[in-house]
């Protein structure tokens, strides 16, 4: 990790943003990860995310569990008010912020213990009660702070640092949010930041709850030879079947990809997701297919990736509860509290 | 406002057997509000199985025209309605009293006795004769049992048909049918037997200014009138219908007529842990958030209670607590959560603690919660019981003065942060061991970062000595200075405080007062004073110590076995320990007097302790 102060340094030439921030205003502290930790490269395409977005940095509340993951929420949006809270149990804490204050961005950062293992109820509820928020999981296969013990991620055959294999079936969190309806469900890996960035991007817009699933190699436990983790693993058997853009509500619409096969898809802010097969017999809007295709594509060790699923939101957390617009930490006390005399009237009813 | 009449009028015990899932909680409710309107002091006990039917079930009616609620075992007439309990039932009559049967069946010999008066009513066969259908004949059986009680007990019938006409104002056939079956069962009882029987009732008006309600109702709208928006709970009994109560008001009070839309936010968890976790983001927020649950949820909670201790954001805890541990006995109630509460989490946490006598401190301290939680940043605990939570109380109205405005704490505006010189979270400011607070989304100079890992006064994340003790130091003090501002104990005794008060003293809490208040009253009359102190706030505060230091031995009476009241006081007073000894009862039902008195005599010769 590095020790030293962070150095503020500002180049006059920066580029700057629609609200004149430049990606500085988009970090935070130094990270005390692992130097060539994957995390840090996740959090370094959030920053570009956010930058790129035009968001108020104090409009973002960034949150999560335990683990090295979740630290990272500390290196990213200084001006972000931050929660580091308690193993496995921050999309609850992100479900009641949310509640109260609908009109805030949130991400969630978590990690495979932190989802998988000893939160694995709180992420299934979050996806099933469509918790408008982008949930990344910084996917690395193995326990980092306590020193390599195996995740709930880890692949049947993936051997430790210490030469132990792992023989238990793994649970893929792609395939667990599609089961469980989420309407945005992609799979990036955190060494290819041309891929990540867009779906970020399109993730933080989407309307509902948006999961990214990043292979994130642990440099220090679980980047060896053995390990279907590792960078190198991972860059031979990634196969990206969509390639994703996204694109701003004003931006001009300038796209690399070939006319014909791209589909876009709009959000409701205006903005929108373009989307370009790879795989031919692709269909990022087809669940079930989706689904086969992801379980075909592991039989043969492929790790697909791209912004695999994107569907109708569909009805989030406060369209099921029928809330108010204005955020309810902004309703004022006089139309919450009915007063002494509807307590009167209620109280005939108890006579 | 006694009764002039003789010893029964207005003062006896009833407790009515049926099984569960036939309807009987209706009859009862009728049984206990048409009382209630007579004007007379009534209290009623629903001691029910964890079970949805087929069960045992009993439900207690105690009226007292000296206004005493506490439970009184003393049953002078038992409604045996269930065969599977008539052994029980008819074994707990007092000598000298009634049991009221269902004669449709020949009563066994054997469960004869000879010391009480069996009145027979052929309840079922009255039924079969007169309606149609199975499920209606149950149901009415039970309206006939209360109907063979008007004339017993001379129930004002008027008040009665009253009842049945508001309750199915919009179903008009079940008046009729109703009232038919009450008349059936009162005109049985005035032609068989001498009505009304010794014990009965006389209309008062000792009722008038009071309102029956649960405590868990009147939480819930303590909620409501606190301004809570977001509530989060997994249902547990016997804390359920607090969140039934908020969510009913709530739909009667904020949703917006034009749109439909609701100013609150009701999310049912998918355990007590995520329900803790909703509750501390909703807050972390600035919402006022809050959980109902019971002893097992705060086991569960626990890991998050210490987050939002030790991250100082403020947090809403209803503990209706039931007999524990592990699942104990759900359905029985019990004061067995007072240390789990009071130190919630590992390493060292205090929380505040509320402990409610009665509904309507279940409202009034619903709002003090919230104010605490807000004013010192820490999560409150309010604690009642399944007794106060569940049954029916008698309680004065509610009252509300609209001039309320909550007290939302060191929280800092837009316009404050933006003219700060500068912000630290965790900083003394103002030296009362509050720190001051911003918001999320409010403004980017208020941003700081919420962790439970150890952090300096700053807010930054620290594994230095010096920098973590200081910041849970100036935690203990907080919560420590907390005891002079929440509710203050009720104290009895003119000079309970001071030197020349009686040399005994009784101390208790929550739904023990109002048994303590009724063996104090005929200790009182037997020439026995006691000063009483009644807490009703943790951490203690001066009182407390008052009333310890000034008496020579102290009985603490509370319902758990572990004496937890009396170790509470032990570990965080000057008190020494032989000064304080227990009068426990923990069997799950609510205490009555008897428990008071005989554990007094236990301890001490009641001749002693009316010694001066």
């Amino acid at each position: 990790m590095s020790y030293i102060e962070k150095p503020v340094a500002r180049h006059p030439g920066m580029r700057t943003n629609a609200l004149g921030l430049t990606p500085r205003d988009y970090e935070g502290s130094m990270s005390t990860l692992c130097a060539g930790c994957g995390h840090d490269s996740v959090t370094a395409a959030l920053i570009q995310a956010f930058f790129e977005l035009d968001v108020e940095p104090h409009r973002v509340a960034k949150l999560s569990g335990i683990g090295c993951s979740s630290k990272t929420p500390t290196y990213f949006v200084s001006q972000a008010h931050g929660f580091n809270s308690v193993h496995g149990r921050m999309p609850s804490i992100a479900a009641g912020a949310n509640a109260a204050n609908r009109d805030l961005l949130y991400v969630g950062i978590s990690g495979d213990g932190d989802s998988l293992s000893i939160g694995l109820g709180q992420f299934l509820h979050a996806v099933r009660r469509n918790v408008n928020m982008l949930y990344v999981l910084e996917n690395n296969g193995v326990y980092g702070l306590t020193k390599g013990q195996f995740s709930a991620s880890a692949d049947v055959g993936s051997k430790s640092k210490r030469g132990e294999v792992n023989r238990q079936g793994p649970i893929d969190p792609v395939d667990v949010a599609l089961t469980l309806g989420a309407s945005f469900v992609a799979r990036s890996f955190s060494g290819d930041k041309d891929q990540l960035v867009p779906i970020l991007e399109a993730g933080l817009r989407h309307e509902g709850f948006a999961f990214v699933d990043v292979i994130s190699p642990c440099v220090t436990f679980n980047d060896h030879v053995g390990s279907t983790k590792s960078y190198a693993y991972t860059r031979t058997h990634m196969h990206e079947v969509v390639e994703t853009d996204f694109v701003p509500i004003m931006a001009e619409i300038t796209t690399r990809y070939a006319e014909g096969t791209v589909r876009a898809v709009t959000m409701h802010d205006g903005s929108s997701i373009r989307l370009r097969k790879v795989d031919e017999a692709y269909d990022p809007t087809d669940r079930a297919a989706v689904v086969d295709f992801l379980a075909a594509a592991r039989e043969r060790d492929e790790i697909a990736t791209g912004l695999l699923y994107l569907g109708e939101a569909g009805e989030d957390m406060h369209a099921f509860s029928e809330t108010v617009e204005t955020p309810l930490v902004d309703v004022p006390f006089g139309e919450l509290c009915p007063g002494a005399a509807a307590l009167d009237e209620i109280q005939k009813a108890w006579r | 406002m006694a009764s002039g009449s003789g010893p029964g009028v207005n003062d006896f015990a009833l407790k009515v057997g049926t099984v569960n899932g036939t309807g009987s909680a209706s009859a009862n409710g009728l049984l206990l509000q048409a009382l209630f309107r007579m004007g007379i002091p009534v209290s009623g006990k629903n001691v029910f199985p964890s079970n949805i039917q087929g069960l045992p079930t009993w439900y207690e009616i105690r009226v007292n025209r000296n206004g005493h609620t506490a439970r009184s075992p003393d049953f002078q007439l038992v409604v045996a309605m269930n065969p599977q309990s008539y052994v029980r039932d008819i074994e707990e009559v007092a000598s000298g009293g009634w049991i009221l049967y269902d004669s449709s069946r020949e009563l066994d010999d054997q469960l004869r006795r000879e010391d009480v008066t069996f009145l027979g009513v052929p309840l079922a066969e009255m039924c079969v004769e007169h309606f149609e259908g199975a499920r209606t004949r149950i149901l009415m059986k039970n309206i006939a049992y209360v109907g063979a009680l008007v004339s017993l007990l001379d129930i004002d019938m008027d008040v009665v048909k009253g009842m049945l006409e508001e309750t199915f104002a919009k179903k008009p056939h079940l008046i009729d049918a109703n009232l038919k079956a009450i008349e059936l069962g009162a005109r049985y009882a005035a032609e068989h037997f001498d009505c009304p029987l010794p014990i009965r009732l006389e209309a008062m008006d000792a009722t008038k200014e009071c309102v029956m309600v649960t405590g868990n109702q009147a939480a819930g709208l303590g909620c409501l009138y606190a301004g809570a928006t977001v509530g989060a709970w997994y249902p547990i009994t016997p804390s359920t219908s607090l969140m039934d109560s908020f969510t009913e008001f709530c739909h009667r009070f904020r949703v917006d007529p034009e749109t439909g839309r609701k100013r609150f936010c009701i999310i049912q968890a998918e355990d007590e842990l995520a329900a803790a976790g909703m509750v501390i983001g909703a807050s972390w927020m600035g919402a006022r958030a809050f959980t109902p649950t019971s002893g097992p949820g705060i086991s569960l909670m626990s890991e998050f209670i210490g987050l939002a201790y030790y991250a100082e954001i403020p947090s809403v805890f209803f503990d209706v607590q039931r007999t524990g541990p592990s699942t104990g006995m759900p359905t029985r109630t019990q004061q067995g959560d007072i240390l789990l509460c009071a130190y919630a989490s590992h390493g060292d946490t205090k929380h505040i603690c509320l402990y409610p006598a009665n509904p309507k401190e279940c409202f009034e301290f619903a709002v003090a919660a919230f104010d605490l939680a807000e004013r010192f940043q820490t999560p409150v605990f309010v604690l009642s019981d399944l007794d106060i939570g569940m049954n029916d109380w008698m309680v004065p109205k509610l009252e509300w003065d609209d001039a309320y405005v909550p007290d939302r704490g060191k929280v800092l505006s837009a316009s404050e942060i933006e003219e700060a010189e500068s912000f630290y979270r965790y900083l003394d400011v103002d030296g009362d061991h509050i720190p001051y607070r911003t918001l999320p989304g409010v403004h980017p100079k208020g941003a700081y970062f919420t962790r439970g890992s150890g952090h300096d006064k700053y807010g930054r994340y620290t594994e230095g000595s010096d920098e973590y003790v200081e910041v849970v130091d100036r935690l203990r003090d907080k919560v420590d200075s907390a005891g002079d501002r929440v509710p203050q104990p009720e104290v009895f005794g003119e000079r309970a405080l001071t030197e020349g008060g009686t040399r005994y003293g009784l101390i208790s809490l929550g739904g023990c007062h109002w048994a303590v208040l009724e063996a104090r009253e005929d200790l009182a009359a037997r020439g026995v004073e006691l000063d009483y102190l009644r807490v009703r706030g943790f951490p203690f505060c001066g009182d407390v110590e008052a009333f310890l230091e000034h008496h020579e031995r102290i009985f603490v009476v509370e319902q758990n076995r572990d004496e937890q009241l009396r170790r509470l006081l032990l570990m965080e007073t000057a008190c020494p320990k032989e000064k304080l000894e227990s009068i426990t009862y923990y069997g799950g039902q609510p205490l009555s007097k008897g428990h008071v008195l005989d554990g007094l005599a236990a301890h001490v010769g009641l001749a002693e302790a009316a010694a001066p």
